[in-house]
């Protein structure tokens, strides 16, 4: 929980200082997935990341979206089901499914 | 997220306040709800607040469905505290340790060659009588409190604090006998031995702790149990999702 708030601390900093900012939050989870549900990532908008979503596997799509959400505002609702087969491709034994939803901070 | 949410979010950490956002996912509309008040768009709706703090209660975020729309409960709890009563050298290794699972944790001990921050770096360190330190602290029911200094002055009066509380765990150091001397002396200043149940002495897990460190784990080991417990039972069964 600590974890979360020094996100929210970042994403704080980031916003007072003018930059765009957005929130991505793991909001369900199935299986075995790394990061339980409550866990953000915050992203500016020149990608920099604070805190994580999966532990690696998905973040390099949710700063994708997350830009996108900085860009037009809008929310977004994330799914990633990681098979067992991407999971070893990329090295990381998640095999759980997430649902990411990703705000701008306004 | 609303700057505003922001920093109403950090604001209740820093008073050590349990907050639940609830947004829906829709449209990114926010609601903060706290145990007495709630701010936001849905703020009126009782059930809706009701299943805020109950999410809070467990201490558990998740997503819900409410009048066909997804709604995400996301639980912020100030971290669980630990007060170490008895500045002692089980104390020196059950604080880092204790701090390293996310505990927020406090020494408190009336002698000053003891309760020293040289001594005890990166936590708290009350130079106080427990019953003093506790009642300008406020002991909540996500507070465990143990007493190390085997020294009935100092202990008994953290002791008989404690079980007047909903803190929920309180271990006291000391062998069977010492803990029955305990219990009788308590018994004199109104504590029923019903009350006194609530104890865990002679404090720890039964792993065969020897030195100060290993007695710190098995310390943390049982607190890290009974709030396990606590969490599950307030949860209800577990629900495997599909």
């Amino acid at each position: 929980m600590s974890d979360a708030l020094d996100v929210l601390d970042q994403v704080g900093k980031w916003k007072n200082s003018g930059k765009g900012v957005a929130l991505a939050t793991v909001i369900t989870t199935w299986g075995s997935s790394p990061r339980p549900v409550g866990s953000q990532l915050g992203v500016d908008d020149s990608g920099a990341m604070v805190g994580s979503v999966s532990g690696g596997c998905i973040e390099g799509a949710v700063v994708k979206e997350a830009l996108a959400a900085i860009a037009d505002g809008k929310p977004r609702l994330l799914d990633f089901g990681v098979t067992d087969e991407q999971a070893w491709d990329v090295g990381l034994a998640c095999g759980g499914k997430v649902q990411v939803f990703v705000e701008k901070v306004s | 997220m609303k700057t505003e949410t922001l920093a109403a979010l950090q604001q209740a950490r820093t008073e050590r306040t349990a907050v639940t956002l609830v947004t829906r996912l829709s449209d990114a509309a926010e609601t903060l709800i706290y145990l007495d008040r709630a701010d936001g768009a849905m703020a009126g709706d009782a059930t809706l607040v009701s299943a805020a703090r109950r999410a809070m209660a467990i201490g558990r975020s998740e997503t819900i469905d409410f009048d066909g729309q997804k709604i995400f409960l996301n639980v912020y709890v100030p971290p669980p505290r630990l007060i170490i009563v008895g500045a002692v050298h089980i104390a020196q290794t059950l604080a880092p340790m204790a701090t390293m699972l996310d505990f927020d944790v406090t020494v408190v001990d009336p002698r000053g060659a003891w309760a020293t921050s040289a001594r005890f770096p990166d936590v708290k360190v009350i130079q106080d009588w427990a019953d003093e330190a506790f009642q300008a602290m406020g002991l909540d029911v996500s507070t465990a409190v143990v007493t190390l200094t085997h020294d009935p002055k100092l202990d008994d009066p953290a002791l008989e604090a404690a079980l007047k509380s909903d803190v929920f765990y309180i271990g006291a150091l000391g062998s069977r006998k010492t803990h029955a001397k305990r219990k009788e002396r308590l018994g004199e200043v109104g504590i029923t031995d019903e009350m006194f149940a609530r104890v865990y002495g002679p404090v720890g897990l039964n792993i065969g702790a020897k030195s100060p460190a290993e007695i710190a784990v098995s310390i943390l080991g049982q607190i890290v149990e009974v709030r396990a417990r606590r969490l599950e039972a307030l949860a209800g069964p577990k629900v495997v999702a599909a």
